[in-house]
């Protein structure tokens, strides 16, 4: 008997019980709709923390001085003013580290016309941009001369532009900062949130040296708020710690039973921790899912069970005009793997239809993959031989004068 | 189209020393072996017509089953033209119901919500002719037993009469040499079973086709040629049937 025939076979079959075979159905339907649903979220979460990290830039750490305490209490990093601007000078003269930008940061009024606007301030060297990974809007960042001279040139984050300047472009403009007048240079990209949630986009940025001298001056000549340093290579982030480590130490006269009066932190680790987690989160999740889509596994091979038990004289009839045990397993087979495809395809439907309808309602990222189109079928095939392998085995030992004397 | 040219010259079943018998476990676990069929002998010539007759409980269905590969033997052996079938595998006995043996049965056993016209074309497509050929060759069967206008119908829009025709003409699609009937007209009324008995005997004289037809009534044995009667698992008659009601019909 050729395959044409044994599924026009297996259709009719299907057919004759519409209403079992549609019920049959919807278990594997709503298994591969939650295993698309489900992995389409998780791929999505994944995505969505990729694209945060190449935001950030890569290879990097951030130095921020130590905490002071004070009687038992601490007072949080950045309480004591041990980082300098020179420090970070030094720190990226290291043979394994490509750049280093000092930061400093403070709070200020900005005004552009009847506009104004209060947000955060950080002067820093041109290297941050490039560091961080950050993406011209227009315009341009500012220069090592006017790092040099200190000038009076400011970039705008997208958030701080849009709210300033509305549809207007603002390069070349002036914006005044604490009533001082300031030249816009450039406007950054949108970067969107951070790993940890902060916005950040709203913030401009001026050379570290003018933000010293005349925005966030403080009692502390060169201190500043962090650093923000790139290593050379991926493999040498361990040994570019430890260098930076050493040369702080050396920098602050640090003595061999003192404690770090700045702490190291390599975001690297942190992202892999978060693509870590969301990894997790997708396994999890497809995890889950795949127990509906077992359960419906196990209710086919139920109803196939019952089927060859209710279809045993059926059984005995072929085997009498003909049908070898071959054909028999067969017919019964692609029964079940019938009912797995079938369902499996309008699962596929539901679970990118459902996944569409949960990216429209809320604004998580959705993103399905024709590898997970493909891995969700081939489950729904794979589901389909699994289970309808025992009962169709059944059916193809039948003795046939066992099978035909059945009532 | 005659399939047999030469028949009533060799032997198309040779049974030597047949038993048949069934193990049960009775309710304290013991095996009980209920023997039905003793040390049978028979040869069956291409071309006969013959009728078993016997009790219920005579072994005339086992010896059915066993003759139509639908079961085996015990010990003995049986050969079916050319084949040991005591030697061959689930496969080959499978090839051998498709290609040599037409089965009618008591209760016709046609598959439900199928057409006539599928369930005769069913054997073809086992023996892996395409759906179109075997449909054609189906619907000529249909045509020859009379039932062509029911060839879309399903056998449960069918008389008594006409699904044992539509079943005659599946046991006859791939041509075979033998047709085993089990009580074909068990559950048919009087002049019905007149029809098939006749129908079976213009088979037996116009194609050669060998029939074995089992029964308990003895005016539809009279249609055979020899009659062969059970009791017990041993064969206590074998003789030519004198009734003759055939030659009367046919002629």
């Amino acid at each position: 008997m050729n395959l044409f025939a044994i599924i026009t076979e297996a259709l009719r079959a299907l057919h004759q019980n519409r209403l079992r075979t549609g019920l049959t159905m919807l278990g594997m339907i709503i298994g591969v709709a939650a295993v698309v649903l489900m992995l389409s979220i998780g791929q999505g979460a994944r995505t969505k923390i990729n694209e945060t990290i190449a935001a950030m830039g890569s290879n990097l750490f951030i130095v921020v001085p130590g905490a002071t305490s004070s009687g038992g209490f601490s007072f949080g990093s950045g309480t004591v003013k041990t980082l300098t601007i020179n420090d970070a000078y030094a720190i990226a003269e290291l043979p394994s580290i490509s750049a280093a930008s000092p930061v400093t940061t403070g709070n200020v009024q900005l005004n552009y016309a009847a506009k104004n606007w209060s947000t955060l301030i950080l002067g820093t060297t041109p290297d941050y941009f490039e560091v961080g990974n950050w993406k011209m809007e227009s315009g341009t960042t500012f220069t090592e001369s006017d790092l040099r001279s200190a000038a009076r040139v400011v970039v705008l984050g997208s958030v701080t532009a849009k709210n300033l300047f509305g549809d207007e472009d603002p390069v070349g403009k002036t914006i005044r900062i604490t009533n001082r007048p300031f030249l816009v240079t450039g406007v950054l990209m949108a970067k969107g949130q951070s790993l940890t949630g902060r916005d950040q986009d709203d913030n401009v940025f001026i050379p570290i040296t003018t933000s010293e001298r005349q925005i966030t001056g403080n009692q502390f000549p060169g201190s500043i708020r962090y650093m923000l340093v790139q290593g050379k290579s991926a493999e040498d982030m361990d040994i570019a710690e430890i260098e930076i480590t050493q040369l702080l130490r050396q920098r602050h006269r640090i003595a061999k039973s003192k404690e770090n009066d700045f702490t190291v932190r390599n975001l690297t680790a942190i992202a892999d921790v978060a693509t870590g987690a969301a990894k997790v989160m997708s396994i999890v999740l497809g995890a889950i899912a795949s127990v509906s889509l077992l359960v419906g596994g196990i209710g086919i091979m139920n109803i196939m069970l019952v089927s060859v038990t209710e279809r045993t004289r059926e059984i005995g009839i072929r085997m009498a005009i003909g049908a070898n045990q071959r054909a028999i397993l067969t017919q019964f087979l692609l029964e079940a793997m019938m009912i797995c495809i079938m369902g499996g395809l309008i699962g596929l439907l539901l679970g990118i239809g459902g996944a569409w309808l949960v990216s429209q309602v809320t604004d998580m990222l959705i993103v399905i993959t024709l590898g997970m189109v493909g891995l969700a079928f081939l489950f729904a095939s794979a589901v389909g031989i699994f289970f309808g392998f025992y009962p169709a085995k059944k059916a193809a030992s039948l003795k046939p004068v066992d099978a035909l004397r059945y009532e | 189209m005659s399939l047999m040219t030469n028949y009533s010259a060799s032997p198309l079943i040779r049974i030597e020393n047949l038993c048949k018998s069934y193990s049960l476990q009775d309710a304290n676990g013991k095996t009980i072996t209920n023997q039905i069929l003793f040390n049978l002998n028979l040869t069956i010539y291409q071309g006969e017509f013959v009728a078993i007759m016997g009790h219920s409980g005579s072994g005339k269905s086992t010896l059915m089953n066993i003759l139509g590969c639908l079961d085996t033997p015990t010990s003995g052996s049986y050969w079916l033209g050319e084949k040991n079938v005591a030697a061959l595998s689930n496969d080959e006995l499978a090839h051998i119901r498709n290609q040599s043996i037409g089965f009618v049965f008591q209760g016709f056993n046609l598959l439900k919500r199928m057409t006539a016209l599928d369930n005769v074309a069913t054997p073809l497509l086992y023996a892996g002719v395409s759906r179109s050929n075997s449909r054609r060759q189906a619907l000529e069967l249909l045509r020859r037993t009379g039932l062509e206008n029911f060839a879309m119908h399903q056998p449960n829009q069918l008389s008594g009469g006409q699904q044992q025709r539509v079943a005659i003409s599946r046991a006859l699609v791939n041509r075979p040499p033998l047709i085993l009937a089990d009580e074909p007209t068990g559950n048919l009324d009087t002049q019905t079973s007149r029809e098939i008995m006749l129908l079976f005997a213009q088979l037996n004289c116009e194609q050669g086709i060998t029939i074995v037809l089992v029964t308990h009534e003895n005016d539809i044995a009279a249609y055979a040629k020899r009659l062969i009667r059970l009791k017990d698992g041993h064969i206590i008659v074998d003789e030519n049937n004198t009734a003759g009601v055939v030659s009367d019909e046919i002629a």
